[in-house]
């Protein structure tokens, strides 16, 4: 238990310093970067809490194929370095917003309904979050949720797909 | 209690970093022996009896030469980046069982794991970093070009890798892989997937930047892609990166479709059985430097066709006759 402990915060502290250092890095690359080193370490707290295909799939989807989409475009483009230009007047404000009303959510979930938190919570089975219990959960229980994103998914595909298409046309 | 258990999982660990550093010594004097004697040259052979102490010498030159840091470059991530590309290749083994367990002792460290396949896929998914990265640090046209390729190559082939998995896991019911090889005790993987087989091995070629797919590092276009700016021990990393690699995908290979350490009379004497996979993981190293030897590489507009046109296709396509046929005979 203690071991699980000490494994958490030490973890939890790479995630939050690569997530402060992300937001105040000023290369794109070096914020990619640490977003990567942010998504591994979310996969460790996930390995932790026993969820090994979660984590594994997150490491896979986000920090394997998403993000080296992010570091091939930024470089691609050359936009490594972030222009001093005009930001949007209205955007600190909103964001600060924002920021503060999370955080009463979170003192609200944390002080305001402690005894739940801290009081029993359900077991889980045996096998949960194994491959195979995912997998039954998402196609008998979530099937049409499932679907539909896929197909969505399939949209945006094909979409894009035709997007690049024209624009070949076009420059012909 | 905990802490025999740590230890045992130390040495396991120590000896999976050692399989990997110790064979990429002698892949390369195997590569650069098979190659010569497929080229009717006669191979290193000084130092040493059959040139055996060859590694040593080339270890101890890249000791001594200098280190060079271009002075334009980004510092921290021009010396991360051989790190980054290392550790991928150090970790795979880690999922695959070595051998039957011995009086109760398991050969392999985390093979007993049900998202085994799928951390295959997560490190293979991640190891693109380091390359990224070197060819971005070294703030050189010709390394950024390699970089770029190469993160677009593997992204694309690693769809066609992440398919050609499905074929076991479908027939053997299970991501496990040591269940995956138990499964294989009777048929051999390769006899169900001939497919599945040509797939994985052509996607891992791409995946791990060997000849015909080297693109990233083409001499003629790139001078030497990615790690151009490198010397010394941090190019003697990459270096070991990719014959590291070059181990690991005939690990996989051998473990997911050759029947892993299965062979005649390992019910009998399970001491054979990592002999097998070592033998197994010799003809697949082989068979590496073969193509290599063979063919020459393929353009870069040609190797992204090749990937999304036809492996692609190829792959989701044994996928649904994989998935048919059992549902069908019932798994």
């Amino acid at each position: 238990m203690t071991i699980d402990l000490i494994l958490f915060f030490g973890i939890a502290a790479i995630a939050v310093i690569s997530a402060i250092s992300m937001l105040v890095s000023r290369n794109a690359v070096y914020s990619a970067l640490f977003l990567v080193l942010n998504f591994v370490a979310i996969a460790s707290l996930y390995l932790l809490l026993n969820a090994a295909f979660i984590a594994m799939v997150q490491v896979t989807v986000y920090a394997g194929a998403i993000m080296v989409l992010f570091l091939f475009v930024i470089m691609l483009l050359g936009a490594e370095k972030v222009e001093t230009g005009p930001s949007l007047p209205w955007q600190l404000p909103v964001a600060i917003l924002l920021g503060l009303v999370l955080i009463a959510e979170f003192a609200y979930v944390l002080f305001g309904r402690v005894t739940q938190i801290g009081g029993e919570l359900a077991g889980v089975g045996e096998g949960f979050g194994s491959p195979a219990s995912v997998g039954r959960t998402l196609f008998d229980q979530y099937l049409i949720p499932f679907e539909v994103t896929s197909i969505l998914l399939l949209v945006a595909m094909v979409g894009s797909i035709v997007l690049t298409r024209d624009d070949r046309k076009e420059s012909r | 209690m905990d802490l025999l258990l740590l230890l045992e999982w130390s040495i396991k660990s120590v000896v999976i970093i050692v399989i990997i550093l110790g064979g990429f010594a002698y892949t390369t004097l195997y590569e650069r022996r098979a190659n010569a004697r497929i080229q009717t040259r006669i191979g290193p052979n000084r130092a040493g009896p059959w040139g055996l102490l060859q590694p040593i010498a080339d270890a101890i030159k890249l000791i001594f030469k200098e280190e060079l840091i271009p002075d334009k470059s980004d510092k921290v991530l021009f010396v991360l980046a051989p790190v980054i590309t290392v550790v991928p290749a150090l970790i795979l083994l880690a999922v695959i069982p070595m051998g039957p367990d011995i009086l109760g002792f398991k050969l392999g460290l985390a093979d007993d794991i049900n998202v085994g396949v799928l951390y295959i896929m997560a490190v293979a998914s991640i190891a693109v970093y380091g390359i990224v990265i070197a060819g971005w640090a070294s703030n050189n046209k010709y390394a950024l070009l390699g970089g770029l390729r190469a993160s677009a190559q593997m992204v694309s082939y690693e769809l066609s890798l992440g398919l050609a998995f499905i074929g076991p896991i479908l027939i053997a019911n299970t991501m496990n892989i040591r269940e995956i090889v138990v499964a294989q005790k009777g048929l051999w993987y390769i006899v169900l997937q001939p497919l599945g087989f040509l797939i994985y091995f052509i996607a891992a070629v791409a995946e791990v930047n060997r000849a015909p797919f080297d693109m990233p590092e083409a001499e003629q276009e790139l001078i030497a892609g990615y790690h151009v700016e490198y010397s010394g021990l941090k190019f003697a990393l990459f270096f070991m990166a990719e014959y590291g690699k070059m181990i690991v995908i005939s690990f996989i290979g051998a473990t997911l479709f050759l029947g892993g350490y299965w062979g005649p009379f390992v019910d009998q004497a399970p001491l054979l059985g990592p002999f097998y996979l070592f033998a197994k993981v010799v003809i697949l190293l082989f068979v590496l430097i073969w193509i290599r030897a063979t063919f020459p590489r393929i353009r870069y507009d040609r190797l992204m066709a090749f990937g999304w046109k036809i492996m692609l296709p190829a792959a989701l396509f044994n996928v649904v006759i994989t998935a048919a046929i059992v549902l069908l005979v019932g798994g």
